[in-house]
């Protein structure tokens, strides 16, 4: 049996169930990064010093720069499925892939530089929602990354069997990669800057 | 969305632009830390610049700016529940449990004795 409304629109609500579906999600994560951002407003204003200058500026505006570009190859990735050229859509979401790998890199980087310093969670308060914004950013690139290793992959056979089914689900990918760009343009100042 | 070639030529020139347009943003944003402003000055540029990139990232590259009705109320349910959220830190602030009262000397009444 075939799940209904996978490329039609509903008659209802004019949207694929998968559009719906993964702006609900979004919806759900707007909340949970909210609630974070929450914490750290209470905790930096309930705090009488809080650190300036702790993290690499040079190394959050790098990190910066490759998701302002991985969502820039993303929407392009999706724009060539519409186009209907595989191959260079294919290229476009390698580089997004390979644009979040290096983001990964550098996280990594930053995260030892502090641990082997012994400026773990635990260390100031600063650090423990540093820790807990950026790790919970980092699984969600982690997250959209195995989302398009499947799409390069495996997944990708669909664009033969359905190329309009496909062409949605690089949609809704796209659109939850945005989001955790977006998720970014917030972190790197709050975090970085202030 | 138009699927049209054109109007996909046209969309992906717009891409390329706000993509470059929010490169520029981020190199503002540093170049501004740099300035050293006073804190509450910096906070409020620095959220101004992000508060654009992320409607651009969400107007152009999420395609908000030209939605169906039921994505935009489900985003405003959204908008609400964050509004609160935002909200909670402010109860917080005004809230007075804990905090040294000043004290009352003799002869004096607390208010409402």
């Amino acid at each position: 049996m075939n799940i209904p409304y996978t490329v039609e629109e509903r008659p209802d609500s004019g949207l694929a169930n998968g559009k719906l579906g993964i702006w609900l999600f979004l919806a759900s994560e707007v909340m949970l990064f909210g609630a974070l951002f929450s914490t750290y407003i209470i905790l930096r204003t309930g705090a009488t010093e809080w650190p300036h200058g702790e993290l690499s500026v040079p190394l959050g505006a790098i990190n910066t720069v490759l998701l302002i570009s991985s969502s820039v190859t993303m929407v392009m990735a999706w724009a060539m499925l519409k186009l209907h050229n595989f191959g260079k859509h294919r290229l476009y979401l390698i580089a997004t892939f390979v644009l979040a790998g290096i983001f990964l890199v550098n996280k990594y980087f930053e995260y030892s530089d502090h641990l082997t310093r012994g400026e773990g969670p635990a260390h100031s308060t600063f650090l423990a929602i540093y820790f807990t914004l950026t790790g919970l950013h980092g699984l969600h690139i982690l997250g959209g990354m195995i989302v398009m290793a499947y799409f390069i992959g495996p997944g990708a056979k669909l664009w033969k069997q359905n190329p309009d089914q496909f062409t949605n689900r690089i949609e809704y990918t796209g659109l939850y990669w945005h989001f955790v760009d977006l998720v970014w343009i917030f972190l790197f100042p709050v975090l970085y800057l202030l | 969305m138009h699927s049209d070639p054109a109007s996909l030529q046209a969309s992906i020139r717009k891409y390329v632009m706000i993509g470059a347009a929010l490169l520029v943003f981020t190199v503002i944003t540093v170049a501004v830390n740099r300035v050293h402003l006073a804190v509450p000055f910096a906070i409020t540029v620095a959220l101004i610049i992000a508060i654009m990139k992320g409607s651009m990232v969400a107007a152009v590259f999420m395609h908000l700016s030209n939605e169906k009705k039921w994505i935009y109320g489900a985003l405003l349910l959204t908008v609400i529940g964050f509004a609160i959220l935002m909200t909670v830190p402010m109860f917080t602030l005004m809230d007075s449990i804990g905090k040294p009262q000043p004290a009352i000397g003799v002869g004096e009444h607390a208010p409402g004795h």
